[in-house]
Protein backbone atom coordinates (compact mmCIF):
# COMPACT_ATOMS: atom_id res chain seq x y z
CA UNK A 1 0.00 0.00 0.00
CA UNK A 2 0.94 3.43 -0.50
CA UNK A 3 3.93 4.27 2.38
CA UNK A 4 1.70 7.35 3.34
CA UNK A 5 -1.40 5.78 4.62
CA UNK A 6 0.64 3.02 6.68
CA UNK A 7 -0.05 4.36 9.90
CA UNK A 8 -4.04 4.20 9.14
CA UNK A 9 -3.74 0.91 9.64
CA UNK A 10 -4.90 -1.06 11.32
CA UNK A 11 -6.92 1.18 13.38
CA UNK A 12 -8.25 1.54 9.42
CA UNK A 13 -8.55 -1.58 7.19
CA UNK A 14 -6.90 -0.82 4.05
CA UNK A 15 -10.34 -1.44 2.56
CA UNK A 16 -11.83 1.14 4.75
CA UNK A 17 -8.97 3.25 3.44
CA UNK A 18 -9.88 2.68 0.01
CA UNK A 19 -13.29 3.50 1.06
CA UNK A 20 -12.28 7.09 2.04
CA UNK A 21 -10.23 7.57 -1.30
CA UNK A 22 -13.67 7.22 -2.74
CA UNK A 23 -15.28 9.84 -0.88
CA UNK A 24 -16.03 13.46 -1.58
CA UNK A 25 -15.89 15.99 1.13
CA UNK A 26 -17.51 19.88 1.05
CA UNK A 27 -15.87 21.79 3.98
CA UNK A 28 -18.00 24.66 4.36
CA UNK A 29 -15.27 27.47 6.11
CA UNK A 30 -11.72 27.89 5.84
CA UNK A 31 -10.77 29.21 9.48
CA UNK A 32 -10.94 28.30 13.05
CA UNK A 33 -12.47 25.20 12.34
CA UNK A 34 -12.35 24.79 8.60
CA UNK A 35 -8.56 25.18 8.88
CA UNK A 36 -8.35 21.84 10.95
CA UNK A 37 -10.80 19.79 9.36
CA UNK A 38 -9.09 20.54 6.20
CA UNK A 39 -5.61 19.34 7.25
CA UNK A 40 -6.86 16.05 9.07
CA UNK A 41 -9.52 15.04 5.74
CA UNK A 42 -6.10 16.11 3.40
CA UNK A 43 -4.13 13.51 5.98
CA UNK A 44 -6.90 10.63 6.51
CA UNK A 45 -6.91 10.71 2.90
CA UNK A 46 -10.46 11.30 1.76
CA UNK A 47 -10.49 11.20 -2.12
CA UNK A 48 -12.21 14.60 -3.24
CA UNK A 49 -12.13 17.84 -1.09
CA UNK A 50 -14.28 20.68 -2.12
CA UNK A 51 -13.70 23.58 0.19
CA UNK A 52 -15.31 27.23 0.38
CA UNK A 53 -14.68 30.82 2.24
CA UNK A 54 -15.05 34.35 0.68
CA UNK A 55 -12.59 35.86 3.44
CA UNK A 56 -9.12 36.68 3.42
CA UNK A 57 -6.84 35.94 6.41
CA UNK A 58 -6.82 38.75 9.11
CA UNK A 59 -4.12 39.65 11.99
CA UNK A 60 -7.49 38.46 14.24
CA UNK A 61 -7.12 35.12 12.74
CA UNK A 62 -4.05 34.00 14.07
CA UNK A 63 -4.67 32.86 17.52
CA UNK A 64 -6.03 29.80 16.25
CA UNK A 65 -6.88 29.60 12.36
CA UNK A 66 -4.38 26.45 11.35
CA UNK A 67 -4.02 27.65 7.90
CA UNK A 68 -3.39 31.46 9.28
CA UNK A 69 0.55 32.79 8.85
CA UNK A 70 1.87 36.42 8.86
CA UNK A 71 2.93 35.83 5.30
CA UNK A 72 -0.44 34.85 4.33
CA UNK A 73 -2.31 38.01 5.54
CA UNK A 74 -5.01 39.54 3.18
CA UNK A 75 -4.37 36.41 1.09
CA UNK A 76 -7.95 34.29 0.14
CA UNK A 77 -9.02 31.40 2.77
CA UNK A 78 -10.07 29.45 -0.08
CA UNK A 79 -6.98 29.55 -2.34
CA UNK A 80 -4.54 29.14 0.82
CA UNK A 81 -6.53 25.41 2.36
CA UNK A 82 -6.44 24.45 -1.74
CA UNK A 83 -2.72 25.21 -1.44
CA UNK A 84 -1.96 23.82 2.03
CA UNK A 85 -4.04 20.33 0.82
CA UNK A 86 -2.12 20.14 -2.42
CA UNK A 87 1.04 20.64 -0.14
CA UNK A 88 0.18 17.95 2.41
CA UNK A 89 -1.41 15.09 -0.17
CA UNK A 90 -1.43 15.94 -3.74
CA UNK A 91 -3.31 12.89 -4.45
CA UNK A 92 -6.29 14.40 -3.26
CA UNK A 93 -8.54 16.26 -5.59
CA UNK A 94 -9.20 19.85 -4.53
CA UNK A 95 -11.89 22.09 -5.87
CA UNK A 96 -11.72 25.53 -4.02
CA UNK A 97 -14.55 28.32 -4.10
CA UNK A 98 -13.65 31.08 -3.14
CA UNK A 99 -17.02 32.62 -1.85
CA UNK A 100 -19.52 33.26 1.37
CA UNK A 101 -22.01 30.55 1.42
CA UNK A 102 -25.37 31.88 -0.25
CA UNK A 103 -28.88 30.59 -1.27
CA UNK A 104 -27.71 30.83 -4.33
CA UNK A 105 -24.69 28.68 -4.77
CA UNK A 106 -25.40 26.14 -1.75
CA UNK A 107 -27.13 23.36 -3.96
CA UNK A 108 -24.15 23.76 -6.85
CA UNK A 109 -21.45 23.07 -3.81
CA UNK A 110 -23.20 19.95 -2.64
CA UNK A 111 -23.33 18.16 -5.64
CA UNK A 112 -21.84 14.75 -5.39
CA UNK A 113 -20.75 15.04 -1.70
CA UNK A 114 -20.66 12.22 0.52
CA UNK A 115 -20.89 14.55 3.85
CA UNK A 116 -20.20 18.37 4.59
CA UNK A 117 -18.10 19.63 7.03
CA UNK A 118 -19.33 22.54 9.00
CA UNK A 119 -16.40 25.19 9.76
CA UNK A 120 -18.99 28.09 9.24
CA UNK A 121 -18.87 31.33 12.25
CA UNK A 122 -22.46 31.60 12.77
CA UNK A 123 -26.15 30.44 13.19
CA UNK A 124 -27.96 31.93 10.12
CA UNK A 125 -25.56 29.92 7.55
CA UNK A 126 -25.52 26.50 9.54
CA UNK A 127 -29.75 27.04 9.14
CA UNK A 128 -29.02 27.30 5.64
CA UNK A 129 -26.64 24.85 4.78
CA UNK A 130 -28.31 22.63 7.45
CA UNK A 131 -31.60 23.25 5.42
CA UNK A 132 -29.69 22.42 2.11
CA UNK A 133 -27.92 19.55 3.52
CA UNK A 134 -31.33 18.21 4.15
CA UNK A 135 -33.13 18.70 0.89
CA UNK A 136 -30.42 17.31 -0.75
CA UNK A 137 -30.11 14.03 1.65
CA UNK A 138 -26.65 15.01 2.58
CA UNK A 139 -25.16 13.89 6.19
CA UNK A 140 -24.38 17.10 8.32
CA UNK A 141 -21.21 17.01 10.48
CA UNK A 142 -22.08 20.05 13.18
CA UNK A 143 -19.70 21.47 14.49
CA UNK A 144 -19.12 25.07 16.93
CA UNK A 145 -16.98 27.22 19.25
CA UNK A 146 -16.96 29.60 21.68
CA UNK A 147 -14.26 30.11 24.14
CA UNK A 148 -12.92 27.36 26.50
CA UNK A 149 -16.20 25.22 24.59
CA UNK A 150 -16.44 22.64 21.43
CA UNK A 151 -19.46 20.46 20.46
CA UNK A 152 -20.09 18.70 17.33
CA UNK A 153 -22.29 16.44 16.43
CA UNK A 154 -23.88 14.03 13.23
CA UNK A 155 -26.93 15.67 12.04
CA UNK A 156 -28.90 13.43 9.43
CA UNK A 157 -31.69 14.62 6.92
CA UNK A 158 -34.44 15.17 8.37
CA UNK A 159 -33.64 15.01 12.04
CA UNK A 160 -33.92 18.96 12.53
CA UNK A 161 -30.82 19.36 14.98
CA UNK A 162 -29.50 22.52 13.57
CA UNK A 163 -32.83 24.48 14.35
CA UNK A 164 -33.26 22.71 17.08
CA UNK A 165 -30.23 23.93 18.89
CA UNK A 166 -30.85 27.61 17.55
CA UNK A 167 -34.14 28.35 18.48
CA UNK A 168 -35.62 31.40 16.62
CA UNK A 169 -33.59 34.91 18.22
CA UNK A 170 -30.84 32.60 19.86
CA UNK A 171 -27.87 34.83 20.32
CA UNK A 172 -24.07 34.45 20.83
CA UNK A 173 -22.27 36.21 23.87
CA UNK A 174 -19.33 36.55 22.06
CA UNK A 175 -16.75 35.95 19.45
CA UNK A 176 -13.81 34.81 21.87
CA UNK A 177 -12.24 31.44 20.97
CA UNK A 178 -8.72 30.09 22.08
CA UNK A 179 -6.03 27.88 19.81
CA UNK A 180 -7.34 24.22 21.12
CA UNK A 181 -10.68 24.85 21.10
CA UNK A 182 -11.34 24.18 17.56
CA UNK A 183 -8.94 21.88 17.09
CA UNK A 184 -10.61 19.49 19.44
CA UNK A 185 -13.93 19.97 17.75
CA UNK A 186 -12.51 19.72 14.12
CA UNK A 187 -10.89 16.25 15.50
CA UNK A 188 -14.36 15.38 16.82
CA UNK A 189 -15.85 16.37 13.88
CA UNK A 190 -13.47 14.64 11.21
CA UNK A 191 -13.93 11.36 13.45
CA UNK A 192 -17.41 11.07 13.16
CA UNK A 193 -17.24 11.85 9.55
CA UNK A 194 -15.02 9.02 9.38
CA UNK A 195 -16.80 6.46 11.04
CA UNK A 196 -19.96 7.54 8.85
CA UNK A 197 -18.03 7.23 5.32
CA UNK A 198 -16.95 4.14 6.26
CA UNK A 199 -19.90 2.12 8.03
CA UNK A 200 -18.42 2.03 11.37
CA UNK A 201 -21.13 2.38 13.99
CA UNK A 202 -22.61 6.24 15.16
CA UNK A 203 -24.80 7.95 17.79
CA UNK A 204 -26.41 10.40 14.96
CA UNK A 205 -28.72 13.28 16.89
CA UNK A 206 -26.19 13.33 19.93
CA UNK A 207 -24.38 16.62 20.87
CA UNK A 208 -20.67 16.16 22.06
CA UNK A 209 -19.89 19.05 24.28
CA UNK A 210 -16.26 19.67 25.38
CA UNK A 211 -15.84 22.64 28.38
CA UNK A 212 -12.32 22.21 28.33
CA UNK A 213 -12.35 25.09 31.40
CA UNK A 214 -14.09 22.75 33.69
CA UNK A 215 -12.96 19.71 32.45
CA UNK A 216 -17.02 18.62 31.32
CA UNK A 217 -17.40 16.28 28.35
CA UNK A 218 -21.18 15.35 28.11
CA UNK A 219 -23.11 13.25 25.63
CA UNK A 220 -26.46 14.82 25.10
CA UNK A 221 -29.26 13.06 22.77
CA UNK A 222 -30.94 15.54 21.19
CA UNK A 223 -33.14 14.08 18.40
CA UNK B 1 -36.35 20.26 45.44
CA UNK B 2 -35.72 21.12 41.33
CA UNK B 3 -31.91 20.71 40.91
CA UNK B 4 -30.31 23.28 37.72
CA UNK B 5 -27.29 23.23 36.36
CA UNK B 6 -25.78 25.71 34.55
CA UNK B 7 -22.70 25.41 31.84
CA UNK B 8 -20.42 27.56 30.28
CA UNK B 9 -21.41 31.14 30.16
CA UNK B 10 -24.42 30.86 31.78
CA UNK B 11 -22.32 30.67 34.84
CA UNK B 12 -21.45 34.06 34.58
CA UNK B 13 -23.06 35.35 38.05
CA UNK B 14 -24.49 32.02 38.87
CA UNK B 15 -23.29 29.05 40.51
CA UNK B 16 -22.92 25.40 39.18
CA UNK B 17 -25.87 24.01 40.53
CA UNK B 18 -28.86 25.61 42.23
CA UNK B 19 -31.49 24.07 44.10
CA UNK B 20 -35.14 25.51 43.72
CA UNK B 21 -38.39 25.28 45.59
CA UNK B 22 -40.57 24.05 43.22
CA UNK B 23 -43.77 26.01 44.53
CA UNK B 24 -44.48 28.51 41.80
CA UNK B 25 -42.73 26.56 39.08
CA UNK B 26 -44.52 25.11 36.80
CA UNK B 27 -43.07 24.62 33.46
CA UNK B 28 -38.79 25.03 32.48
CA UNK B 29 -39.42 28.58 31.54
CA UNK B 30 -40.46 29.28 34.83
CA UNK B 31 -37.16 28.29 36.25
CA UNK B 32 -35.34 30.42 33.52
CA UNK B 33 -37.34 33.48 34.59
CA UNK B 34 -36.73 33.08 37.89
CA UNK B 35 -33.18 33.20 37.35
CA UNK B 36 -33.65 35.80 35.04
CA UNK B 37 -32.08 33.52 31.70
CA UNK B 38 -33.33 34.84 28.72
CA UNK B 39 -34.92 32.42 26.71
CA UNK B 40 -32.43 33.31 23.35
CA UNK B 41 -29.57 32.93 25.61
CA UNK B 42 -30.46 28.68 25.91
CA UNK B 43 -29.79 25.93 23.11
CA UNK B 44 -29.99 23.21 24.78
CA UNK B 45 -32.30 22.64 28.00
CA UNK B 46 -32.72 19.13 29.64
CA UNK B 47 -34.68 18.01 31.87
CA UNK B 48 -33.74 14.33 33.40
CA UNK B 49 -31.11 14.02 30.53
CA UNK B 50 -33.79 15.09 27.73
CA UNK B 51 -34.07 18.00 25.36
CA UNK B 52 -37.44 19.78 26.16
CA UNK B 53 -38.92 22.91 25.24
CA UNK B 54 -39.46 25.97 28.06
CA UNK B 55 -43.21 25.17 28.15
CA UNK B 56 -42.30 21.33 29.67
CA UNK B 57 -43.90 20.76 32.51
CA UNK B 58 -41.23 20.64 35.49
CA UNK B 59 -42.05 18.45 38.95
CA UNK B 60 -40.45 18.48 42.20
CA UNK B 61 -37.32 16.13 42.23
CA UNK B 62 -35.95 17.15 38.53
CA UNK B 63 -32.96 17.74 36.97
CA UNK B 64 -32.45 20.11 34.74
CA UNK B 65 -29.44 21.38 32.87
CA UNK B 66 -29.08 24.29 30.69
CA UNK B 67 -26.51 25.40 28.06
CA UNK B 68 -26.02 28.61 25.79
CA UNK B 69 -25.90 28.47 22.47
CA UNK B 70 -22.18 27.66 20.86
CA UNK B 71 -22.09 29.38 17.32
CA UNK B 72 -18.57 30.23 16.37
CA UNK B 73 -15.73 28.81 14.06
Amino acid sequence: MNPRYERNIPALTEAECGILRGKRVLVVGCGGLGGHLIDMLARIGIGALRVVDGDVFEPSNLNRQLLSEVPLLRVRKAKAAAARISRINPEVAVEAEDSFLTNENVHRLLLACDAVLDGLDNIESRKMLAAACAQAEIPYIYGAVNGWVAQAAISMPGDHLIETLYPEGATLKNKSVLSFTPALCAAMQVSLCVKLLIGRPVEAGTIYYFDLLNQEFESIPMT
Amino acid sequence: MIEVRVFATLRQGRDKVTMLSPEGIACAGDILDRMRIPREEVSILLINGFHQKPETPVKDGDIVALFPPVGGG
